[in-house]
């Protein structure tokens, strides 16, 4: 049976915190360890309504004592074959560190939504991407959502590529921009998803008729072939995260996800690459420098982990300039993303610099973009800039630390 | 044949030998149909209190559970000892994940059983001392108070011995530890009382707290059983004398647990919905001076010109325990 279009459900005015709650139970997660962190508090205060409310049967939703714990007991009930769910930012991924290396390493097909916040201190709960980019290295696949609907939409594809994988997920969306916008979404149908996502069936579980030991202690013999399999594990996420998407795509009547996309890439010589919320206000510019005659493109990238780097160089090969506009520093060395395109091999034949903005939620204004994509074509631009920043503030420290 | 005059029961322990009792009466690990959940060939150092006490345990919680349990493991001796990959040491379905949060991969396991409708497969989680009155505690208050349904157990061998013998919150005062050496003015551990992990586990009021010694296995085997027939949060205690930390020879594990009960230092308790329901009163009381000399870890206190104002002060804190526990040996 093909599917209707019907069963895509309207739009209607949602707070993206809501429509990612009820996208998810309608995934049917059955164990959700929840602990409040702004800007995710929504997410899962919305789930636990949902659950409360009749939804969803069969879902325990457990108020936990940490973020520690939430992940502990997404690692408990994963392994004891439960589709398992969670949301955190910020200070609270942190605190989880520990346990998300060693869900990926336990093979848990995990799903959780981070809600992206800086990180302290200073104390800061506003949006930027230092929390996830920081757990880059954790065996996390990572997705990031440039609006409320991709945030949605993603979810789906989360738990069925972990699911088929066997490797933890992080649907990354930028806390308050997203989390807190309220807009016309569509939130896909029970009818849509059920016919998706099938229940899980774990590839091993602890059960009684089978005693598995599971998480036994691995030495220098055989510990680097884990990682190295490990590795090449979530590298098939390259592959079948666009063919999920596509599959999800039809199902709801929405453009495909992909791990990377181009917009007005054509003879575009300066290609601005961002992440997250951000796209929405940078395509807008990079409409208007169109306009103006500027040959300017921009790449959006929603699979972070792990790195499509064949999809990046092909997207930029006839880039002359790579902006990378990052809303994480990685102090002492620069953008994070930039050293990744690097490494990937973008930018052998362009040049490749970063710019920093929208740090502890300073707002990425049009404004503020027109004139980097205007420094950038007048090749004004540092191999490292900081979006919009205060000179005067910084020339008030400097002159107060130089007094002392 | 030469009559041979039969001991009923075994001096020093007070324990009946099983061969003396009808086989109803006759201990689990006895039963030749014992589950057997840990297997020889693990890597514990001779006379390891934590694998024998964990044996016991197990084998007394499989058959409660009729073979259908979970075990989530902290790190610690326990784990490394009995899982170097590929070798697993384990005859029950066994999930380490890290050190401090064992008790929450249990509530985890409890919660994805409840939302599978198993109830028929139970939750035991367990961890040294370390991974429960340190860095488990937050989870383990946690697991408490939501009133999930597993029995956690402690094995307190009283510091961090997988890591070579550091102080925990439950190192008792004057102990030598590496990092609490002896050196002028500093007699081991500071002097304190250790964390109290089963009062704590009381005032969360959960269904039932007991401590337990490896000195009476019967009686640990019989707290296991009765923990077994409770649902909710439930926490068992055991004290696992450890022949390295402690600086004894492994033939000295169980005795040294005799003596920790009999000197009052370590008492055998029971309680209820918070409330203190049983204590075991001793039956041959010592001075803790018996107990503290056959340790190396107290070495210190007894050297020239050793230490009788410290030992006088542990001996307070067993008078304490005895009187507020009713540990009186009975007459």
């Amino acid at each position: 049976m093909s599917p209707e279009p019907t069963l895509a459900a309207p739009r209607r005015p949602l707070e993206g915190s809501r429509a990612v709650a009820e996208t998810v139970v309608r995934c049917r997660p059955q164990v959700v360890p929840a602990y409040p962190i702004s800007p995710q508090t929504h997410i899962v205060e919305g789930v636990g309504a949902l659950v409360r409310g009749g939804e969803l049967e069969h879902c325990e939703f457990v108020t936990v004592e940490s973020e520690f714990g939430a992940m502990s007991l997404c690692i408990g009930a994963s392994a004891a074959g439960a589709r398992t769910y969670t949301a955190t930012s910020s200070q609270g991924l942190l605190f989880m560190a520990e346990a998300l290396y060693n869900a990926s390493g336990l093979g848990l097909p995990i799903v959780m939504t981070v809600a992206n916040r800086a990180l302290g201190a200073p104390i800061n709960i506003w949006n930027d991407q230092s929390d996830s980019l920081s757990q880059r290295d954790s065996g996390w696949i990572q997705l990031y959502a440039r609006d409320n609907q991709a945030a949605c939409d993603l979810h789906p594809i989360a738990f069925r590529l972990a699911e088929e994988l066997s490797v933890p997920v992080m649907v990354c969306m930028d806390g308050f921009v997203l989390t807190h916008a309220v807009e016309p979404l569509g939130v896909p149908g029970q009818e849509i998803v059920d016919r998706y996502l099938p229940p899980y069936a774990p590839c091993q579980v602890l059960d009684p008729a089978a005693p598995l030991s599971i998480g036994a202690m691995v030495g220098p013999e055989a510990f680097t072939e884990v990682r190295y399999l490990a590795h090449h594990r979530i590298e098939t996420a390259l592959q079948r995260f666009p063919e999920l998407a596509r599959r999800y795509a039809k199902l709801v009547g929405r453009p495909a996800e992909d791990l990377a996309r181009g917009y007005r890439l054509e003879d575009a010589r300066t290609v601005v690459v961002a992440m997250g919320s951000v796209l929405g206000t940078l395509e807008d510019v990079v409409d208007e420098a169109r306009g103006r005659g500027l040959a300017v493109g921009a790449v959006e990238l929603t699979c972070f982990r792990p790195f499509p780097a064949a999809k990046l160089r092909e997207l930029l090969v006839d880039a002359e300039h790579v902006v990378v506009l990052e809303r994480a520093l990685s102090v002492g060395s620069g953008g994070i993303l930039t050293a990744e395109l690097a490494a990937a091999g973008v930018g052998t034949h362009a040049r490749i610099t970063t710019v920093i903005a929208g740090l502890g939620g300073r707002p990425v204004t049009a404004k503020a973009l027109r004139k980097l994509i205007a420094d950038a074509t007048a090749r004004r631009l540092p191999p490292l800039d900081f979006l919009d920043l205060d000179h005067d503030l910084l020339r008030r420290v400097h002159t107060r630390e130089n007094g002392r | 044949m030469s009559a041979t005059k039969v001991k009923f029961y075994q001096v020093g322990s007070f324990a009946v030998g099983n061969r003396l009792l009808p086989s109803s009466a006759r201990s689990n690990q006895s039963d030749a149909h014992r589950a057997d959940s840990i297997v020889s060939g693990h890597r514990a150092c001779q006379g390891c209190g934590e694998l024998l006490g964990a044996r016991y345990v197990l084998d007394t919680a499989m058959r409660a559970a009729e073979g259908k349990l979970v075990v989530v493991n902290a790190t610690g001796c326990l784990e490394v000892t009995t899982t170097p990959f590929p070798q697993s040491a384990w005859r029950v379905p066994w999930l380490h994940s890290l050190f401090g949060n064992a008790p929450a991969v249990a509530s985890g396991v409890a919660a994805a059983l409840r939302a599978q409708g198993r109830t028929d497969v139970r939750v035991l989680g367990q961890a040294g001392d370390g991974g429960t009155v340190d860095i488990g505690l937050g989870c383990l208050s946690g697991m408490f108070e939501r009133g999930d349904d597993v029995l956690f157990v402690c094995y307190d061998n009283e510091a961090y011995m997988n890591t070579g013998v550091q102080r925990s919150g439950a190192t008792p005062p004057a102990a030598r530890t590496a990092t609490t050496p002896v050196a002028p003015g500093h007699p081991g551990n500071e002097f304190g009382h250790g964390k109290d992990v089963p009062a704590i586990a009381m005032a969360h009021r959960i269904p039932y707290v007991a401590t337990a010694s490896v000195a009476d296995l019967r009686d640990l085997e019989a707290k296991v059983e009765r923990a077994m027939g409770l649902h909710g949060p439930r926490y068992l205690h055991v004290l696992v004398p450890c022949p390295l930390g402690w600086g004894a020879p492994g033939s000295q594990t169980v005795r040294l647990a005799r003596l920790a009960t009999e000197s009052g230092l370590f008492p055998l308790i029971e309680a209820t919905d918070g409330e203190l329901a049983a204590s075991t009163p001793i039956r041959r009381r010592v001075p803790v001076e018996e107990y503290l000399r056959a340790q190396g870890r107290y070495a210190h206190l007894f050297g020239e010109p050793g230490r009788p104002d410290i030992v006088a002060r542990i001996q307070r804190i067993a008078d304490r325990n005895i009187r507020v526990y009713g540990l009186e040996p009975a007459s």
